[in-house]
């Protein structure tokens, strides 16, 4: 069970799949310029990378080396059409702005990674307790970067005006330049954080 | 035929693929070290784009009509199968060709910006020669995002750059001034 918390738990922080590993940039960017858009993608990626991981890990032992990655390809497009019928049906006018972001989750390396170096190798439920650990990550990584550009270029959070009716919207945030320059600034923050507690540890 | 002109320079300059709709981000990121390797990627990825475009044009014509949930799944099917077909044909007629591209040519399959291309000729109902004509330009604009990209990350490799700038972030940067000077283009259609 500590196995399974720690797999858990390292896909959130320590190897937190957008600020540390730099994986699944493109749907990370191109959602992100409000709160509620990466959270419906944050949860869509949940959906399909946890569905894949149990079933890519309950069929490790049938499915042939020559052909995995096909296999996991097709595996996870099957994920991704529910996803994506699923969310048309519940939540539209989402859907209609993610627009084809949301089929595009197939080619996220970071699930096909998740497959290859993880799920195809454990049981059923570390590959589980790992997908979800690192969807979790993924969910607040999207939901950091969302929040802080819909701050900026709009004054909102989930389209709740927090400043008032002075405030100067930043608008370039919210255009692609912004989804840019604000990762490579999260990523300076964390590349900090990471120095800063090396040298800690260096100087006792 | 200006609609197609218009097809044309909107994929490779305005709605840039890479800098407008964030496609393609980890090529763009993983290969962009070097001019040489960039150029060679760009060409090849815009040589699977026209393939896919013949594909998906004849599979949204014949089949999909009847079975739209598949799309998905065929497209994905579709891209492997011509990346395999590119490489098996580049081996046998240009082995030096072959051997120059390397690794980097399996990896256009999970290359977000072919896929996204499919995606996108679909959704706005191209024809095929409208989908030939976006192939060209999505492709063309990938090519010149990766040789821009290459260009600058080659003269930064020897300015002194502070330690926690280095790698990644840097890239990102760069990326954001570059997506920056492309939205100059968006006012070239504006009527």
């Amino acid at each position: 069970m500590a196995n399974a918390y720690d797999e858990f738990i390292k896909g959130i922080w320590k190897e937190n799949p957008v600020f540390v590993q730099v994986l699944g940039m493109c749907p990370m960017l191109a959602v992100t310029n409000s709160a509620i858009n990466a959270i419906a993608m944050g949860v869509a990626t949940f959906f399909v990378l946890l569905g894949s991981s149990i079933l890519v890990s309950l069929f490790k032992n049938l499915i042939p080396k020559q052909v995995r990655i096909s296999s996991y390809i097709i595996i996870i497009a099957t994920f991704v059409t529910v996803a994506d019928y699923t969310l048309l049906a519940l939540i539209p006018e989402v859907h209609k702005e993610l627009g084809a972001f949301v089929p595009l989750i197939v080619v996220n390396c970071m699930i096909l990674g998740r497959q290859e170096a993880f799920a195809s190798k454990n049981s059923v439920g570390l590959a589980a307790a790992d997908a979800v650990g690192t969807a979790i990550g993924f969910l607040f990584a999207l939901f950091i970067l969302g929040s802080v550009r819909e701050i900026l270029g709009n004054g909102s959070l989930f389209g709740i005006s927090l400043f008032g009716p002075h405030f100067e919207p930043w608008v370039v945030m919210l255009l692609p330049p912004g989804g840019f320059i604000m990762l490579g600034l999260i990523l300076l923050f964390f590349n900090w954080l990471t120095e800063k507690k090396e040298s800690l540890i260096k100087n006792g | 035929m200006d609609n197609l002109v218009w097809i044309f320079i909107s994929a490779l300059l305005v709605n840039n693929f890479v800098f407008f709709y964030f496609l393609g981000l980890c090529p763009f990121f993983g290969v962009s070290g070097k001019l040489e390797t960039a150029f060679r990627l760009g060409v090849a990825s815009t040589f699977v784009m026209l393939i896919t475009a013949l594909c998906t044009w004849f599979l949204n014509t014949y089949i999909l009509l009847y079975a739209p949930y598949l799309r998905l799944i065929s497209f994905i099917v579709v891209v492997a199968s011509t990346v395999q077909l590119v490489e098996m044909i580049i081996k046998k007629f240009s082995p030096t060709l072959f051997r120059a591209l390397g690794i980097y040519l399996p990896l256009i399959t999970t290359n977000c910006a072919i896929l996204g291309f499919a995606i996108f000729a679909t959704n706005r109902g191209y024809g095929l020669v409208e989908g030939i004509i976006y192939a060209l330009g999505a492709g063309g604009g990938f090519t010149l995002a990766l040789i821009l990209m290459a260009g600058l990350r080659e003269e930064n490799e020897l300015s002194n750059v502070p330690n926690l700038m280095k790698g990644t972030a840097m890239s990102l940067i760069i990326a954001g001034i570059l997506s920056l000077a492309f939205m100059g283009f968006s006012g070239l259609f504006s009527s």
